[in-house]
């Protein structure tokens, strides 16, 4: 019942864009059922489900995000850790951390265009320097917000720093890191798509999105567009999943 | 904790010695000046470039739309959270719908609306009205939740209208977490100004200033300087919306 409640209103919405779109034949709006049949053609109608042009450019994206998160996740938990737990380092650095994070992270990428050459490389670096902020200022945020009364007990049971670390102040920075991982996860989403869209890249859905905007092939735009948003549904939904196994997992065993 | 003498000395003595490595990078030739100018010279071009023709004009068109931008989709959003946060008929009927579009990413749109609408302020306006309006409208939504149920039903059973008890408890209630959302709105119609900037390349605004000075021979001092004014408007936006909600909401414990 309550499955089909949250499906009726979506489905009534594609229904009468449909309608409208086949009345109207505008260009600019193809009708939902031609959307889903070109990303079909496209990239899902291959021997082994996904066709050559889908492994061709959906796995180098989704590769250079992982890749891109992964590494600003390992340096943000790392230095947010160290910045947390140093109110010291954290003085001294604190200016340059609150600049470095307003800079808007599209601003960037010609930077290292400019630097690295537009490439895979140079992606996987603007996609890790734009979203390594988020989980960088949560973790310090929440190792520094760590009970103080489980530090000394801590330390008055002779448990060394690096167990410390490992047993007390990570798992209680664990919610505030995940909360910076999501805002991260978005922005490496959209950095992902604009590293992709720039005149010179090679592959990934954000090259097909502009090469389909060249040859105003609506129809794959719209794929294009509707692709992402189910790509960021599904990485919004497994982030969910990893981070109640985390915590609950810290919450049962963390005592 | 007793405060340290001179503790507020270490954010400058940071910033000091950023600058000084960099410098001695460049003077010994560890990174090449033209591949990776140091910091003082980028400073003193972004020091430098609103003397140059067009810069002000250009910084001038992202700040109107990135304003014009998140004005709107203010309006937009929270008005639509009172009505799905307000009326559980409407929030029930319409959550789904706003839990597909939200996903997309929103620098995804830029090629779809620059096509409908063009190159120029009503595509860079649109984007940044779309990509701006989640977090205003979620964080009313959620505002909305959290209201205290006891003043809004007095009111009620005084005889107030439903417009009269959401205008006088649970607006004023959500406004906390409104500006939240609106912080968040603005970076990232800062995020949707620059990068539909960059990804046009002609016309006027910050991001078109950097993407055409990547392009020029040794620009790089340039981009350079361009990121530098680019990263003291955020942290400009910043500052001015955390001032106003202080100021707004101080009684707002935290």
């Amino acid at each position: 019942m309550r499955i089909a409640v949250r499906w009726a209103v979506p489905l009534l919405v594609a229904g009468l864009w449909e309608l409208a779109a086949r009345r109207t034949q505008d260009v600019f709006f193809p009708p939902p059922s031609a959307i889903v049949k070109r990303m079909y053609e496209l990239w899902f109608s291959g021997p082994f489900v996904l066709t050559p042009d889908a492994v061709d450019n959906l796995l180098p994206s989704l590769g250079r995000m992982a890749a891109g998160l992964a590494v600003a996740t390992l340096a943000g938990v790392g230095l947010g850790l160290a910045l947390g737990r140093s109110a010291r380092l954290m003085d001294y650095l604190d200016p340059l951390l609150q600049f470095a994070r307003a800079i808007p992270p599209p601003t960037l990428v010609p930077v290292f265009i400019v630097l690295m050459h537009l490439g895979s490389a140079m992606q996987i670096v603007s996609i890790a320097v734009s979203a390594v902020w988020p989980i960088l200022l949560n973790t310090a945020d929440g190792a520094r917000t760590v009970d103080p009364v489980q530090i000394a007990t801590a330390r008055v049971f002779r448990i060394g720093p690096a167990d410390r670390l490992r047993r007390i102040i990570l798992p209680s920075s664990l919610p505030k890191i995940f909360a910076g991982l999501r805002l991260s996860l978005s922005l490496a989403l959209i950095l992902m798509v604009f590293s992709e869209l720039l005149p010179g890249a090679a592959d990934g859905i954000g090259f097909q999105l502009t090469d389909a905007q060249s040859r105003s092939d609506l129809p794959t735009v719209w794929s294009a567009i509707v692709l992402l948003g189910v790509l960021g549904y599904l990485l919004n939904t497994l982030l969910l999943v990893v981070e109640r196994r985390a915590l609950r997992r810290h919450r049962t065993g963390g005592l | 904790m007793t405060p340290t003498p001179g503790r507020w000395l270490r954010g400058p003595a940071g910033v000091a010695a950023a600058v000084a490595l960099s410098e001695i990078l460049a003077a010994t030739g560890a990174i090449p000046r033209d591949f990776l100018p140091p910091a003082s010279a980028v400073l003193a071009r972004a020091a430098r470039l609103p003397a140059e023709p067009g810069f002000l004009g250009d910084l001038a068109t992202t700040v109107t739309a990135w304003a014009a931008g998140l004005a709107l989709a203010v309006l937009i959003g929270v008005t639509l959270g009172l009505l799905l946060g307000g009326v559980p008929a409407v929030g029930a009927a319409l959550r789904p719908v706003l839990e597909f579009l939200r996903p997309i990413p929103s620098v995804a749109l830029i090629p779809l609306v620059s096509l409908i609408l063009g190159a120029g302020l009503t595509t860079e306006v649109t984007l940044i009205v779309y990509a701006a309006v989640w977090p205003v409208l979620f964080n009313t939504i959620y505002g909305l939740s959290e209201v205290d149920p006891v003043p809004r039903d007095t009111l009620r059973v005084f005889g107030f209208g439903r417009a009269e008890v959401m205008w006088r408890v649970s607006l004023p209630a959500a406004a906390p977490f409104i500006a939240t959302g609106v912080r968040l709105a603005a970076a990232i119609g800062l995020i949707l100004a620059v990068g539909t900037e960059i990804l046009a390349g002609f016309g006027d605004g910050l991001g078109v200033f950097i993407a055409q000075a990547q392009q020029a021979v040794a620009g790089t001092l340039d981009v350079l300087a361009g990121t530098v004014w680019a990263g003291t408007l955020g942290l400009l936006v910043n500052a001015v919306l955390v001032v106003f909600s202080r100021r707004a909401f101080g009684w707002h414990g935290r």
